[in-house]
């Protein structure tokens, strides 16, 4: 592993332009990619990308939020903020996933869900609390891998997983840092501040017990040697992967159950 | 002997409401909705809704509770547990202990069992002055052990929402509670029970995209603002003004998220009604 860092530091390596992107990493791990589009309600949401692939030979459902590389990619792509209708179709490839036994891995990368006008209208809340109901009690193996930046519900919206993976320089929070100095103190120029007592990274949200596995990057960030990259997340899915393919349907919901049921369980304080 | 511990619980619920007003003291108030002058007591008396033009005032938890629950039912669940400090933030025990002060609660969620029209229901209350009723890991907590207790006993659940969002000073533990509320609603979906969501003003944020959402029956109050991105975050994205009545409980109905607008007055009754309907699940 490379030196430590600081969280802002960590932070612009999440949101570095060059980072590996969703595509890369199906380019790179997930071969014979079919991509699954819409909601089969409303539309079609380029800020998620989804289908089945294969992952070693085995199919796999995979999922993840999409930025885009180019300036009319981004458009497109709505800068990865998804809209309801990303997340419906998310949920509907999971269930597709449930009915033919395969597992289901996402990919987030997100500065958090739409709060456009038309995503309220047709009910981001919703969506994203359906996603978070449904995800819950899947009966194949879920796994996550936070490989930029986690923001909000809208990136808890693809984690909710049996095991939630992490990359050494991703970031996963409750909102933006400058979303979080402007609510508390008014004041998104304090960014670097509320990075730290946030408890953003990696390393902090192992120790919180909010995800499971730290994905080493290479020194100074993914972008400068993906390779790399891709072969350490290759392994630690391949690992996870394996181990949860030993539990059955519902030892899997009810352990998954568990493990979001204890999420700061220990947190409150009795009243004498 | 009964009849004396049923006394006993009406007049606790009857006190502790006394302080869940969120009317202004003066005698004479001014209506935030219609800018007309009515007597406070005339408000108080309908249970803070102006006489004149239906304006809903927010109502704290205990009130709340006691505006739905028959009188002596209310019975509080795990009332001792309140916000830790996980993640040691700067400031945060003292603006706990202020939030306190002001409100008389231990935390913004209060739950309880009690009955409605005689039937047994497991109720929860978020309240906005604490904390905006923000969602802590203690909110969370309670409210999932609220859920649990219902499931395990069988019993209708009724939650009513009415918060900001993410409780900013546990971070990503707070996010953590969408996600662990949500499974819970999953677990008691799955026994086959009832789940009516009532959405007060204002519902935002991660509590409208987690359990507030995923109602059986999802009801809100008049005028009540419901959405997930605050309206102030939605107009500076687009770069325009958002048109009147955007994400108000009417506008919810009409794009299909919410089954009827309840008055205040007529709540109770309602959620009679509903825990009549769904009493003996699908037997003749």
């Amino acid at each position: 592993m490379s030196q430590p860092l600081t969280a802002a530091e960590r932070l612009s390596i999440a949101r570095h332009p060059q980072r590996p992107n969703i595509e890369d990493y199906i380019a790179a791990l997930f071969p014979h990619f079919f991509p699954q589009r819409g909601d089969r309600c409303y539309g079609e949401d380029e800020a998620i990308l989804g289908g089945v692939a294969l992952f070693h030979g085995r199919p796999v459902t995979v999922i993840g939020t999409r930025k885009g590389k180019t300036l009319e990619e981004n458009l497109r792509c709505n800068f990865g903020m998804p809209s309801p209708e990303g997340y419906r179709k998310a949920l509907r490839l999971m269930k597709q996933a449930e009915k033919f036994s395969r597992p289901v891995i996402t990919l987030i990368d997100t500065s958090g869900a739409y709060p456009g006008k038309g995503a309220e209208e047709r009910g981001q809340g919703e969506a994203i609390a359906r996603s978070l109901f449904e995800m819950s009690r899947l009966t194949v193996p879920v796994l996550a891998v936070i490989t930029g930046e986690g923001n909000s519900g809208g990136a808890l919206a693809l984690a909710v997983a049996d095991r939630v993976l992490m990359l050494e320089n991703a970031v996963y929070a409750i909102l933006s840092p400058e979303g979080f100095a402007s609510i508390l103190w008014k004041d998104p120029s304090r960014r670097d501040e509320a990075c730290e007592v946030m408890k953003l990274t990696a390393p902090d949200l192992k120790e919180l017990g909010v995800i499971d596995e730290i994905i080493p990057e290479p020194a100074g960030g993914a972008h400068l040697a993906p390779e790399i990259l891709f072969r350490e997340v290759d392994r630690a899915l391949s690992a996870q992967l394996a181990q949860l393919e030993r539990l059955k349907g519902s030892a899997l919901t009810a352990a998954r159950y568990q493990k979001f049921r204890r999420m700061g369980a220990a947190a409150p304080k009795e009243e004498a | 002997m009964t009849n004396l511990f049923q006394k006993r619980r009406s007049r606790l619920l009857a006190m502790k409401a006394l302080r869940g007003s969120y009317l202004p003291p003066e005698q004479i108030i001014t209506c935030p909705g219609c800018g007309r002058e009515v007597p406070r007591k005339e408000v108080s008396d309908a249970l803070s809704v102006c006489p004149k033009c239906g304006y809903h005032w927010p109502i704290g938890a205990y009130l709340r509770l006691s505006t739905v629950l028959d009188s002596g039912s209310f019975r509080e669940l795990n009332p001792r547990l309140a916000a830790g400090d996980p993640l040691r933030f700067p400031g945060y025990p003292e603006k706990l202990r202020q939030a306190s002060r002001k409100t008389g609660l231990n935390e913004a969620a209060v739950t309880a069992t009690g009955c409605i029209h005689g039937r047994r229901c497991v109720v929860g209350v978020l309240d906005s002055r604490f904390l905006m009723g923000s969602m802590s890991a203690a909110v969370g907590e309670r409210l999932t052990l609220a859920i649990e207790f219902a499931a395990k006993n069988r019993l209708p659940l009724i939650l009513f929402a009415a918060s900001g969002g993410a409780r900013m000073q546990e971070g990503i533990l707070s996010l953590m509670q969408m996600a662990k509320t949500s499974a819970a609603l999953a677990r008691f979906a799955e026994k086959g029970l009832l789940y009516v969501s009532v959405l007060t003003h204002p519902t935002t944020g991660g509590v409208t995209a987690s359990f507030a959402s995923l109602g059986d029956i999802t009801l809100a109050e008049p005028g009540a603002l419901i959405g997930f991105a605050g309206p102030r975050v939605i107009e500076q994205t687009i770069g325009e003004k958002l048109p009147e009545g955007f994400q108000r409980a009417e506008f919810q109905l009409e794009h299909g998220f919410v089954d009827a607008v309840v008055p205040r007055a007529q709540l109770r009754d309602t959620l009679g009604e509903l825990l009549l309907l769904h009493e003996k699940g699908g037997r003749p």
